[in-house]
């Protein structure tokens, strides 16, 4: 579904990305690892557009995103939803037209149809009822399930998670592991996820990639990461199994 | 002789430096008015969005455009009827003072009013949503935030801070009248055949162009600032500092450069 080849990015005189090449396949979970700064945030915004690479080639669908305009990006955008790690709610709006802005915007369904479609998604991840609260109302955990809701209601083919349990308590980082689960085997989308979360990641991850300093150093299933032999995510992945 | 020299680079690299940030930013800026054009004329058209922000450019700056411009006439008509009594004009008070206002006051007072309230509200607003993401999310949900955003907040300033100018216009007039014939005794008559006889239509759309320019530039660099803004609660703060001073100091520039253009078409 996404292959990116050869990515390159620099922010003034600092080089993010150093040449990514990475794969995702369609219907899989894939989940890229690494600690803060290592470049995670910067090539999931590329795999959506919201960044354009120095270097190197993003395809969607085999379409190379990175040479479209922006009429083009709005379309290709249409196969995606995203779930910030702030979720990134519209804080003028409420809970309910949050989920029913993509609606709005790109179809032609009732009132009633969007109410009840947004009632679905709430539903679905467990925020039944919540359509008038605003999202300064809500925990972290529960805007973040807005976040998916409001991803989701488009039926997109491939959701992005950027750091989705950052800062969760346990009992609510598992939510949204099973969240995250659920909304792969249900919808059969595609998911991309960036995380530090070493527990979490081997919890929902089909395939893993580790980055570290903008490169990919381990790219494998997920059971077999822990057969890694490069140093750096040895030593990443004892920080959690060490305590095991 | 090499710390001289020192000197100098060090110079010759601020300056270098200096302009070409500058550029940069022009370009910047153009590039931004050119989507801003490019999304305009794009379905949809967000008419509901338009009107929202012309309530809250307008409406919502009713109540201080009505004081500044009542005052604003009042201390005007104080001052010129000192001067003018000096030399016995009392009767073009109402005139000269009307001649001001229409042609410069309304516009450029009405325009750093609704700078201080509405420029900077832009400025606030949009930055937050960008150092929060926002506007990132608009862009995944595809929807273009141009669209959304920043050309419902420029036409409905295009739109309505003429419409404050002239609101400014009629204000200032009944503060200069009041001031001049109930407190100051000039004859109501002679007040009001003068500027009659003084003012021409083309002093009133004089303003009013400038109105309409000021209305786009102000909204325009409230967006612009709000929309790149970075780095958390300070940068959204340097938005709105700068959206407010550059769009001061862009109004009275721009007030020179406009006075002097539409003053080659007046009338004798």
């Amino acid at each position: 579904m996404i292959h990116i080849e050869g990515l390159y990015k620099r922010f003034g005189g600092y080089e993010v990305l150093k040449g990514v090449n990475l794969h995702v396949r369609r219907g899989k979970t894939r989940v890229i690892l690494g600690i803060s700064g290592s470049g995670k945030t910067v090539l999931m915004k590329h795999m959506i557009g919201l960044l354009k690479p120095d270097r190197g080639a993003v395809k969607v669908d085999g379409e190379d995103i990175c040479k479209l305009d922006d009429k083009g990006m709005l379309q290709v955008r249409r196969k995606f939803g995203m779930v910030f790690q702030q979720a990134a709610l519209f804080d003028s709006m409420t809970v309910g037209d949050n989920v029913a802005f993509p609606l709005r915007e790109h179809t032609k369904l009732s009132p009633e149809e969007v109410a009840r479609k947004v009632a679905e998604k709430l539903d679905v991840v467990g925020l039944n009822g919540a359509e008038a609260k605003f999202p300064s109302e809500l925990s972290g955990g529960m805007r973040k399930r807005v976040g998916l809701a409001r991803a989701l209601v488009l039926e997109p083919t491939c959701v992005l998670y950027d750091e989705p349990t950052t800062g969760l308590d346990p009992i609510t980082t598992e939510n949204v592991d099973q969240m995250i689960l659920e909304a792969s085997a249900k919808l059969k989308v595609t998911s991309v996820v960036i995380s530090h979360d070493i527990g979490s990641a081997m919890h929902v991850a089909d395939d893993i990639a580790v980055i570290h300093q903008g490169v990919i150093v381990e790219d494998c299933p997920a059971d077999a990461l822990r057969q890694s032999r490069h140093p750096f995510v040895q030593k990443f992945l004892a920080t959690w199994f060490g305590k095991q | 002789m090499n710390a001289v020299v020192a000197k100098l680079k060090g110079a010759l690299e601020f300056a270098g430096q200096a302009t070409l940030d500058f550029f940069t930013e022009v370009g910047l800026v153009t590039q931004f008015m050119a989507r801003i054009l490019s999304a305009s004329v794009r379905p949809p058209y967000r008419v509901k969005l338009l009107l929202q922000q012309a309530e809250f450019v307008g409406v919502g700056s009713v109540f201080i455009i009505l004081l500044t411009g009542f005052f604003t006439g009042a201390v005007f008509t104080l001052q010129s009827a000192q001067a003018f009594q000096r030399v016995g004009m009392e009767s073009m008070v109402g005139s000269t003072v009307l001649l001001a206002v229409a042609r410069e006051l309304a516009p450029v007072l009405t325009s750093l009013m609704v700078t201080g309230r509405v420029g900077s509200a832009m400025a606030t607003e949009l930055g937050t949503m960008r150092v929060t993401e926002q506007i990132d999310a608009m862009e995944v949900l595809a929807v273009d935030p141009i669209n959304y955003l920043v050309v419902p907040r420029v036409f409905a300033s295009a739109v309505m801070v003429p419409c404050l100018s002239l609101i400014f216009l009629v204000v200032a007039t009944v503060g200069s009248f009041i001031v001049g014939v109930s407190v100051l005794g000039i004859d109501e008559g002679a007040f009001m055949a003068r500027i009659e006889w003084f003012l021409d239509p083309f002093d009133f759309t004089h303003g009013l162009y400038k109105a309409i320019v000021f209305g786009v530039v102000l909204s325009l660099i409230g967006c612009y600032k709000g929309y790149n803004a970075a780095g958390g609660a300070r940068g959204v703060g340097m938005a709105t500092t700068q959206a407010v001073v550059i769009g001061s100091i862009s109004i009275f520039v721009l007030d020179y450069v406009l006075t002097s253009i539409l003053l080659i078409g007046a009338p004798d």
